[in-house]
């Protein structure tokens, strides 16, 4: 099992730790719930040192990030970063990634931990014969996002960076507690907030410095049990369940990341062309009006019909909302807002309807 | 955290308080810390029975579902009515206004495969 430099502190701090994509982490510390609520409200600080941190550069970068990814990561202006996904010949996703052009012939590429090796090597195949190389510096990156409405104010109080021009989705070299670090204005949690890229054996001294200074300031260490409800809250697409192999970016809502008009082939294409028009499944947002909480698996049924029509990918009690939320795969047909439907939990079934995505977004 | 000497308890993490042939069943203390933000309790009907060590209901977390397993067998005569819109007062009074089921109890030999209060701190110590 791989262990974060934050490890020692999360202990210290009385996280309960859980393997995670071959990695021990936090899921929570003080309790999930508080955590989530600090974010909403305050500010809260996460490691996510597991993430990959994949480094492409040469002149023919852009060129080979067009090809091998579904998005145009040619188009990214220096210092700005969009979300993308990488997807098989067959167009079902291998991973969804965010992509930050740190320099005219420089990008990293953040991939989910549990893909980083299957990104990998679907990067090496894809940059062959591009003027492009690649390297993985997941084990000398570590990264401390802060999240929440007070993270902008809290970060500025150690950084010389202009957090005030940092736009969303960008990223620059600045130093925070006097230590040298990529901040980005990227997260997953639907509220404003900062992710650090630091090098390992600075993370330690990174994080204490902000959790000492800014924790009477109300910054919580938060773990990924958080992480999960607010990403769900703010319904983003969770890998292994809203995506997966057997998933393409359009029935998942996502078909805006996949870029066509970009020139030459890229891999995916052909099959995602023949997609885009008839997905044959819908990501959607539901409400439960009855009686339970959908957990990921669960069945979804039309009212009173025996044979399922969807499958619940993620479900939670929205500490937020106060109601139970969740998201599913339905058929194209009956995937309409407002439809009524019913999840199957247990041995009961539940009244649910179908809501639009997000459940939460922030005020601005 | 306090375990009373007048409950019985489980392996599951459960306990049982005998008045008669009435036990009255809830979970741990140490089970109520575990599962963390106690959301939501499904629980069986009056008039079902349950089977020491199988499931009779579950409880659940922002992040996770948990089974109850019942430590004794029985007829259920009440459950906990305050806990469809409080079920974090199982976390509040796990061992008191928490309870979750009343049972009539079939087969009072159960009881002796649990453990007394002494014994069930001596478990969660370890874990």
């Amino acid at each position: 099992m791989l262990t974060t430099p934050l490890d020692a502190r999360h202990r210290a701090l009385g996280a309960r730790m859980i393997p995670f994509a071959g990695w021990e982490m936090p899921v929570q510390y003080a309790g999930l719930v508080e955590e989530h609520v600090a974010v909403r409200s305050v500010a809260g600080l996460f490691d996510l040192s597991h993430m990959g941190e994949l480094l492409v550069s040469g002149a023919g970068a852009a060129g080979a990030l067009d090809y091998a990814l579904v998005s145009a990561p040619s188009r990214l202006k220096e210092g700005r970063a969009h979300y993308s996904m990488i997807c098989a010949p067959d167009g079902s996703v291998i991973d969804d990634l965010i992509v930050y052009r740190t320099g005219e012939t420089a990008f990293m590429v953040v991939a989910n931990a549990s893909n980083r090796e299957a990104v990998v090597a679907a990067l090496v195949e894809r940059l062959a014969g591009h003027d492009a190389n690649l390297r993985d510096a997941s084990m000398e990156t570590a990264l401390v996002a802060i999240q929440g409405p007070e993270s902008a104010v809290m970060l500025a109080r150690h950084t010389d960076a202009d957090l005030a021009t940092l736009k969303y989705y960008a990223i620059i070299t600045g130093t925070v507690a006097g230590i040298e670090v990529q901040i980005a204005r990227t997260g997953y949690t639907g509220e404003d907030g900062f992710e650090l890229y630091v090098p390992w054996e600075q993370a330690g001294a990174l994080w204490d410095a902000l959790l000492t200074a800014e924790a009477g300031n109300g910054l919580v260490p938060a773990g990924l049990g958080a992480r999960d409800t607010l990403r769900l809250e703010a319904g983003m697409p969770l890998y292994g369940q809203e995506l997966d192999r057997e998933t393409t970016p359009f029935e998942a809502g996502l078909g805006r990341v996949v870029k066509f008009d970009k020139p030459g082939d890229f891999v995916g294409r052909v099959a995602l062309e023949a997609v885009r028009e008839s997905p044959s499944k819908q990501l959607v947002g539901l409400r439960i009006t009855g009686r339970g909480i959908a957990r990921t698996g669960y069945p979804v049924y039309l009212p009173a019909a025996e044979a399922a029509v969807g499958i619940v990918t993620s479900g939670t009690s929205s500490p937020t909302l106060g109601e139970p939320i969740a998201m599913a795969y339905l058929p194209v047909a009956v995937a309409e807002i407002g439809a009524v439907l019913e999840v199957g939990i247990r041995k009961a079934r539940a009244a649910a309807v179908v809501v639009s995505l997000p459940f939460y977004r922030r005020q601005t | 955290m306090g375990y009373p000497d007048d409950l019985k308890y489980s392996d599951e993490h459960e306990w049982v308080r005998v008045e008669g042939s009435i036990g009255t069943i809830g979970v741990t203390a140490y089970a109520a810390e575990q599962i963390g933000d106690i959301v939501f309790v499904e629980l069986p009907g009056v008039g079902d029975t349950i089977s020491a060590t199988e499931s009779f209901g579950v409880i659940e977390s922002v992040k996770a579902v948990s089974e109850l397993f019942a430590p004794v067998s029985g007829t259920v005569t009440e459950i906990n009515e305050d806990l469809a819109d409080s079920p974090e007062m199982v976390a509040a009074d796990p061992h008191g206004d928490g309870w979750l089921i009343k049972v009539e109890m079939t087969d009072p030999s159960d009881l002796r495969s649990l453990k007394d209060s002494g014994d069930y701190e001596l478990m969660v110590d370890d874990l």
